[in-house]
């Protein structure tokens, strides 16, 4: 088995090769923020909440800890003025379009971020991506997909699979932080779900 | 659009997912447009799943979800452009066609965009009509060039 | 098409083309690159085509040639036309014109005066291309085949030595070989990270895994910059033959050419190059007798300026949406299809021929300590001689664009130069001896990019450049991570703001900290540098946004809500010009009496600014101070006395 010697915080932590600085980071119980992760997907790296200070290559940057690999005398910081500053912005970003979002507010208490630093926005969807990834990944249904890029970038269900396999399934509900999974279901069932009455 | 057309543009490329830009665009420059049987045509035969062929029309700006006009209007706003007066002649245009960018006329006859630079940004302003590059164009110029369109 | 299967074979054909045309005949060169096309070229190659069948000189084989050719750089003053054997250049030529051209210069051997190059100072005439100041200042490895070869035919590129080092490196270099000496050239992708591409070379040649694949990136999507464009359009072999070396280099046995759909002649010109080069069998099996295999494809790109990370084209060439991912890894480990990948931009690819056939020294003979070699820029904005210019690596930003570009028209003065699109930032007058390269340029807080240089006079409003770029990242982002799509729009809000005359104390340090985070905690570059631009203009024209946000005055006269245009009723001689141009309607007066601007109509298009001749200079524009009342209406008459004074 291939082993990495790293530095976390200051602590020798031994990762199997291949595993990432958050996974390694979790073998040694040091806990590390995260929004977009979710055991049963793949990385996703959107939120960028896990990020963390490396040294590597004489160098140091923010990666996200979640998809970073684990290098031999990588040096990590998992807290730092540097990373709690930009932990903080990003929630306070986020927070525009989720102020009441429980998840949300508890890593603002950490952080210090302000809920109100920046003018709500319309749309309280913060993007990371769980439902959709869960539903390509492990259901495989493909009912909720994302829309267009950059700040016009949306989730929506898509009315005619959505109308098929979601009334039993639901399981992305849970694993929204905003619960705007469930708003964006219930609009799209009632505005633009296929007409059953219709095929006569 | 018919599924023997659909097909034929299918079959001009190896038949995996990775083809699906270039089918799409294929079919746009074709059709005008992408309705949605087109996508759902498309999705059956190269198995790929609805929700990804809908971020692609969606993320790409060459797609367009709805019908264009008979003649399409691409105003560049690149930076030359921009510092040599285009937000102008969009302006000007906006008036004379009585569209937004993003937007097609009542009779469909001009669908109007702007596009991030297409490369003569040495004769900016910059207007193409169809294939046709208009450069250095006042504003005041483009109601002559753009009257000449049926 | 006969197959070539050797060197030699290829020799032979090379002197088959040659021996079948006379340098001496005549032969009229037509820019066609798209931005002639756009300035009427296609009309000037009719109009000559009429004349040689009116004189019955036929086309090509009996006395006189016409050759469409791509882009030479010299766009102000397209359509460009060089006519051979002598070499003279016409500027400006007009289908009208064609007529005189063929009678006079081709068959008379006169030159014809006002068709000639004037410099602009000292009135001097040029009839050559070599002696326009314009071509002199530069150094056009790249891009002066351009006006000798028409794109869509393989054998002038072959009579102007094409394939001559794809030959070389095949029959005569091992593939590591021909990594080592790219790696010694020094030659620095062109794209705008400026990564020693030898070494990029060498990772993925090492890396395990197969097939290998290299890729051409055509995506060139910095507004501003279309040097790729005019290298594609113009002579796409260069390209096409550099990738097939680096592919040998590499191991790769499968090629893409990844191109902006924007570039429709650049897509119909390299798939027409692949399908020619395929014919003589310098793509396909076997390639020249060396056993080396290698294909080829055109693949379209759908308007994503995001397309051009690299990470984020791969997703692309996957059918997939253009979302950039983390590196490490990086492409050359695991890249198409996870398999190891190089990606070059086209100039970069270009570059290698000249490399093969003339040494490393070819580059490192040039430019400076860290950056060897020539470099294509866009020079455009407000610059008199815009178009493209090929210079080595070290010259000063004042030689590119003074002594190359003319300086800046109308007189007016120089403010910035932005360097490196959206990634990069505006580098102002104290700068301009810089010698421009990939470190001095970071140095002063900009990028070299893949070299779009926009010029920029007193009359651009550095914080609306900001928030232009700012506007433009917004909806080219992909969307994906938060601290790229959440702070642009929080940073467009705000310089939105500041430009509407809404600015507020502490914008700029809001700025500055959005700035650090979207810089620091991006998944990919066009997240890490977007806030360049806004930072970098805070660092050199700080005092234009505190003008903004404390003054709310517009310095340059730029931002509409914050200026306003006024007729000075001093100066004003009511020749009703601005009243009757007016789009707006929202100019009241008549024959003698004053011109008022109803400041609720205006629309501050600028055009009573424009059209008020210069003898009167009536209007003017005001920001950061109230626009005076209007006159009253009984005081508006003007009583013309002997000298023309008012009332």
């Amino acid at each position: 088995m291939n082993e990495t010697l790293l530095k976390i915080d200051g602590r020798d932590v031994r990762a199997k090769q291949g595993m990432t600085i958050l996974e390694a980071a979790r073998s040694a119980g040091i806990f590390i923020p995260t929004l977009c992760h979710h055991e049963k997907l793949q990385p996703y790296g959107a939120c960028r909440i896990c990020v963390v200070e490396a040294d590597a290559g004489g160098r140091t940057s923010l990666v996200a800890s979640c998809l970073y690999p684990v290098e031999p005398d990588l040096v990590v910081r998992t807290r730092s003025e540097k990373v709690d500053k930009t932990r903080k912005m990003i929630l306070e970003l986020l927070l525009a379009h989720a102020p009441d979002s429980p998840r949300l507010q508890e890593l603002a208490q950490e952080y210090g971020a302000d809920r109100d630093r920046f003018d709500k926005e319309s749309a309280f969807c913060i993007l990371c991506g769980l439902c959709v990834r869960y539903c390509n990944e492990v259901k495989k249904k493909n009912a909720v997909g994302f829309f267009d890029r950059g700040a016009s970038r949306e989730i929506n269900f898509i009315p005619e699979i959505a109308s098929k396999e979601c009334w039993n399934c639901k399981e992305c509900f849970p694993l929204c932080p905003t619960s705007y999974a469930q708003a964006a279901y219930h609009l799209t069932e009632a505005l633009a779900f296929p007409c059953r009455s219709s095929r006569r | 659009m018919d599924n023997d057309k659909i097909d034929k543009i299918i079959d001009k490329y190896p038949s995996d997912p990775s083809s699906l830009i270039q089918i799409l665009l294929d079919i746009q420059h074709e059709h005008r447009w992408l309705p949605d049987e087109t996508l759902k045509r498309v999705s059956e035969k190269l198995n790929v799943p609805l929700s990804r062929i809908q971020h692609i029309i969606t993320f790409y700006k060459a797609f367009s979800v709805v019908p264009k006009g008979r003649h399409e209007i691409h105003v560049c706003t690149g930076t030359a452009c921009h510092v040599r007066g285009a937000p102008r002649l969009l302006s000007a245009i906006q008036d004379l066609t009585g569209i937004k960018p993003g937007e097609t006329d009542q009779d469909l006859k001009f669908s109007l965009e702007t596009v991030n630079c297409v490369g003569c940004c040495a004769l900016g302003p910059v207007m193409v009509v169809d294939e046709e590059y208009h450069g250095n164009m006042a504003p005041a110029e483009s109601e002559e060039v753009l009257r000449k369109y049926e | 098409m006969p197959r070539i299967n050797s060197p030699a074979e290829l020799e032979e054909l090379r002197k088959g083309i040659l021996s079948k045309r006379d340098p001496k005949k005549p032969c009229i060169a037509v820019c066609t690159g798209t931005g002639c096309l756009a300035l009427g070229a296609a009309r000037v190659v009719a109009a000559f085509k009429e004349e040689f069948k009116k004189k019955a000189l036929g086309t090509k084989v009996d006395l006189v040639n016409i050759r469409e050719t791509g882009c030479p750089g010299f766009c102000e003053r397209g359509p460009l036309v060089v006519i051979y054997p002598e070499e003279i250049c016409y500027l400006r030529v007009k289908p009208a014109d064609a007529e005189e051209i063929v009678s006079q210069t081709v068959l008379a051997k006169k030159i014809i005066d006002r068709l000639l190059y004037v410099d602009p100072l000292t009135g001097e005439k040029s009839v050559h291309e070599s002696e326009i100041p314009f071509y002199k200042n530069q150094m056009r490895h790249l891009i002066g085949n351009n006006i000798k070869i028409d794109p869509k035919s393989i054998d002038d590129y072959l009579a102007v030595g094409g394939y001559s080092a794809l030959a070389k490196a095949l029959g005569q270099m091992t593939p590591e070989h021909v990594v080592e000496l790219v790696k010694d050239s020094n030659l620095r992708g062109r794209g705008g990270a400026g990564f020693p591409a030898g070494k990029k070379w060498e990772f993925a040649r090492k890396s395990p895994g197969n097939p290998k694949y290299v890729v051409v990136n055509a995506d060139e999507g910095d507004p501003g910059a279309f040097m790729d464009r005019a290298v594609l359009e113009g002579n796409p072999f260069s390209v096409l033959e550099g990738l097939t070396i680096g592919a040998y280099a590499i191991g790769s046995h499968e090629g893409y050419f990844y191109v902006r759909q924007e570039y429709p002649l650049a897509v119909e010109n390299v798939t027409l190059a692949i399908q020619q080069a395929e014919e003589y069998g310098f793509l396909g099996k076997n390639i020249l007798g060396s056993g080396f295999d290698f294909t080829v494809r055109v693949h379209r790109g759908a308007g994503a300026f995001v397309c051009g990370e690299e990470t984020s084209l791969l997703m692309s060439l996957e059918g997939k949406p253009g979302e950039p991912r983390a590196r490490p890894p990086y492409p050359a480990v695991k890249g198409l299809r996870e398999k190891p990948t190089n990606i070059n931009n086209v100039e970069t690819w270009a570059n290698v021929p000249l490399i093969v056939n003339n040494g490393a020294e070819f580059l490192t003979s040039i430019g400076t300590k860290g950056s060897k070699g020539t470099k294509i820029f866009s020079l455009v904005g407000k610059v008199n001689n815009t178009g493209l210019v090929e210079v080595p690596m070290g010259i000063t930003l004042r030689d590119i664009i003074y002594k190359v570009g003319g300086g800046i028209p109308g007189g007016k003065r120089f403010k910035a130069v932005q360097s490196g699109g959206p990634s990069g930032g505006c580098i102002p007058e104290q700068y301009l001896d810089i010698k421009v390269d990939f470190d001095e340029l970071k140095k002063v807080g900009a990028i070299m990019g893949s070299g779009g240089m926009i010029v920029m006079d007193e009359d651009t409003c550095m914080v609306d450049v900001a928030r232009y770029f700012l506007n433009f990242l917004t909806g080219e982002s992909c969307g994906k991570c938060s601290p790229c799509r959440e702070g642009i729009r929080q940073m467009l809000k705000i310089l939105t703001r500041i430009c509407e005359g809404k600015g507020e104390e502490g914008d700029i340090e809001l700025l500055e900290e959005l700035g650090e985070t979207t810089r620091d905690a991006s998944l990919c570059a066009l997240g890490g540098t977007a806030p360049n631009p806004v930072l970098n203009t805070i660092r050199y024209f700080r005092d234009e946004y505190e003008a903004h946000i404390k003054e709310k005055r517009c310095p340059a006269f730029v931002c509409k809500h914050l200026i306003a245009y006024h007729i000075d009723p001093g100066k004003c001689q009511a020749c009703m010009t601005c009243l009757r141009k007016c789009p707006a309607q929202a100019i009241t007066g008549g024959k003698k009496q004053i011109h008022v601007i109803d400041q609720d109509k205006c629309t501050k298009c600028g055009t009573c600014f424009e059209v008020c001749p210069s003898k009167f200079d009536a209007v003017e524009r005001l920001s950061g101070v109230p626009v005076p009342p209007p006159v009253p209406e009984d005081a508006r008459r003007i009583v013309r006395e002997s000298k023309g004074k008012k009332r």
